[in-house]
């Protein structure tokens, strides 16, 4: 179950259009070892492509030494897909390296709405988790 | 040259849960070695077969990329702090295009 804050699922949703027909991509910290995601961090997507996302090196390392630094952890790493749906890729899968991270799908591919889901990969095991938006 | 590795979550399995570990050597190949001595099976979610640096891995000595500052044969001084973070990507591309660390 992952339960974001009103205005940070919003914020995401808002990213993923704004980049769209690139992939957006960022990350939610929060207190470490409490799962509840409070900061929204939005990258920028250094491979600036449609079908695939990276952080950039520089702004990742600053990123996680900020949150080392303020005991806080990566809750949630999201991630849009433009044209297909917002299920993780093998690419996805093969990629997660963040065992403790929610992994957070936006997909843009229709314009009409907006998909929503989150994920919990582990071992290149994907489970899917419901997504409560509170508040 | 003796150096300070932070060692990221992911990679924890092979430092018995230390965060951080010491290391030595005149350059990074050499400190990588030096690492899998202690800590067998890390050098190989470091380094290709090849014996390049695994694309999907970012290594930092003092919060410089080493993917700019001549790789593995990055040199190292006393003091210096090494970072190893994996790289967060992904994407719904083809994944025979986007090679995985493992």
């Amino acid at each position: 179950m992952l339960r974001l804050p009103a205005p940070i699922y919003d914020a995401i949703i808002a990213h993923a259009r704004r980049d769209h027909p690139d992939e957006a991509c960022g990350v939610v910290a929060g207190p470490a070892g409490s799962d509840r995601p409070e900061r929204l961090v939005e990258m920028i997507n250094a491979a600036g492509s449609p079908t695939f996302y990276q952080f950039d090196s520089g702004e990742q390392l600053r990123l996680w030494k900020e949150m080392d630094a303020a005991d806080e952890e990566p809750v949630v790493i999201y991630h849009s897909h433009t044209a297909t749906e917002a299920y993780p890729s093998r690419t996805d899968i093969n990629l997660a390296q963040e065992p403790g991270a929610h992994y957070v799908l936006v997909s843009t591919a229709d314009p009409e709405s907006v998909d929503f889901r989150s994920y919990r990969i582990v071992d290149g095991v994907v489970t899917e988790e419901p997504v409560e938006r509170t508040g | 040259m003796a150096v300070e590795v932070k060692i990221p979550t992911i990679l924890r399995t092979y430092t018995d849960g230390a965060k951080s570990v010491p290391g030595e050597g005149a350059n990074l190949a050499a400190l990588f070695e030096d690492l899998e001595s202690r800590h067998a099976g890390l050098r190989s979610r470091l380094i290709t077969e090849d014996g390049s640096l695994h694309r999907f891995v970012n290594v930092y000595v003092n919060d410089e990329d080493v993917r700019f500052t001549g790789s593995l044969d990055t040199t190292l001084s006393d003091g210096d702090a090494v970072t190893i973070l994996p790289a967060v990507a992904g994407g719904s591309l083809d994944p025979r295009r986007a090679a995985p660390t493992r």
